[in-house]
């Protein structure tokens, strides 16, 4: 009987019983508050994603099957705010687009989760090189550039993480090329 | 190395039965600087390069570290007693990943902004050597009293390494300490300090100093 691998291992069979049954309570208790801190920070990016949006009026709705915040300012729509993501330099990024309701021009974009080289790419999350979004054309074909932008198409790459460059404007180009149509319909249904 | 020896005193436990390993006090001194982690021990390499390129980061850490390490050298030695020798590493990996488990959903959810800026560090406390040999070397041996001293001192000297390098780097790459100015806005900060071979470079030299310091006091004293 003393053998017997179960009776053997009933300490490790107890503790993992009691430390699942922990983790759960842990992640019951917390689940909320953490969701809640994700919604608050895209919340919060709402109002500088789209200009003049106001914070309160925004709600969170599903367009084709893909989360999109509809930017309100005086009960008017004036833009979407689109989650996305994809792969980066070092791991996935995840990204907030803001665009006009025509969806037409880009009006911000927001790093919500990357883990870019520090000191290079994770540049991307700098004010400063993000704002070049703002007006870029949002009808996809978004390209990066080491000799100065010029065009409404085109963004300067961070010097150093060109990778992590291509990867946002690749990121937005396939959510905007694949969700354009959707949301231009959905606007109107308003 | 006299410090090498200090290390070794559960094996010279065995060879002597009636001494129980070092008392309490001695096992929170000796965490702190003669057997400290990183620059002693060597231990948790990890976090020590890939974390400190700030002090909010660094001590975050170090708090995660305490948390943990206190929970599971509890844990352990209330247990010492049940555990069988060949399933113990299985337990102590287990309680280990449960506290880190707790510490990184805790981030999560009150200190969002570090959660995001530690990213997939937290996790890895799992891994880090310093807390299972803890477990291992003194709370699987020793009353709990004994190795709950042993992780305050343990995690203090863990903290005061993390510090010492965040400092260095925080201050010469960004130019600020704690995310405060420190330096004038003249100079030109030091990107490489806050990169991977900044960490590389200031644990070396930061060890090159702890190693010449006490090779020089010992010459002193002999």
């Amino acid at each position: 009987m003393k053998d017997n691998y179960i009776v053997q291992a009933w300490l490790v069979i107890l503790l993992s019983l009691c430390f699942g049954g922990a983790l759960a309570g842990v992640q019951i208790a917390l689940s909320q508050r953490i969701a809640a801190n994700k919604l608050a920070e895209t919340m919060g990016q709402i109002p500088r994603l789209v200009p003049g949006a106001e914070r309160a009026a925004s709600r969170e709705e599903e367009v084709a099957g893909q989360r999109v915040y509809r930017a309100f300012s005086g009960g008017e729509q004036i833009g979407w705010v689109i989650p996305c993501g994809g792969q980066g330099f070092a791991d996935r990024i995840e990204l907030l687009v803001g665009v006009d309701v025509e969806v037409e021009k880009v009006t911000g974009v927001y790093v919500l989760e990357q883990k870019e080289t520090p000191g290079l790419g994770n540049k991307i999350v700098e004010e400063g090189w993000r704002s070049q979004f703002v007006g870029k054309t949002a009808m996809g074909g978004l390209t990066v550039t080491k000799t100065g932008a010029r065009t409404d198409s085109e963004i300067d790459a961070v010097t150093g993480a060109t990778i992590s460059s291509e990867s946002v404007c690749q990121i937005a180009n396939q959510v905007l090329g694949k969700m354009r149509g959707d949301l231009i319909a959905a606007a109107g249904k308003e | 190395m006299t410090e090498a020896t200090g290390a070794q005193t559960p094996e010279a436990a065995v060879v002597a039965p009636r001494r129980e390993g070092p008392t309490a006090g001695e096992r929170f001194i000796n965490g702190i600087l003669p057997e400290n982690p990183i620059y002693r021990q060597l231990l948790g390499m990890c976090p020590t390069l890939a974390v400190t390129n700030g002090m909010q980061a660094a001590m975050t850490m170090a708090g995660g570290v305490l948390f943990v390490l206190v929970c599971a050298n509890i844990l352990v030695s209330l247990i010492r007693n049940l555990l069988k020798p060949h399933l113990r590493i299985l337990v102590f990996t287990l309680s280990i990943a449960t506290f880190v488990t707790i510490v990184d959903r805790f981030l999560a959810a009150y200190m969002y902004e570090m959660s995001k800026q530690l990213g997939p560090y937290v996790p890895l406390i799992i891994v880090n050597c310093l807390i299972i040999s803890r477990c291992e070397v003194c709370a699987s041996k020793q009353s709990v009293s004994t190795a709950i001293a042993d992780a305050v001192g343990q995690s203090l000297g863990f903290a005061l390494g993390l510090a010492s390098i965040a400092g260095v780097r925080e201050i010469l790459g960004s130019g600020s300490f704690f995310g405060i100015r420190v330096l004038p806005a003249v100079w030109p900060d030091w990107v490489i300090m806050v990169l991977p071979p900044g960490a590389f470079i200031t644990l070396g030299l930061l060890m090159g100093l702890v190693n010449w310091y006490s090779a020089r006091r010992k010459g002193q004293r002999g």
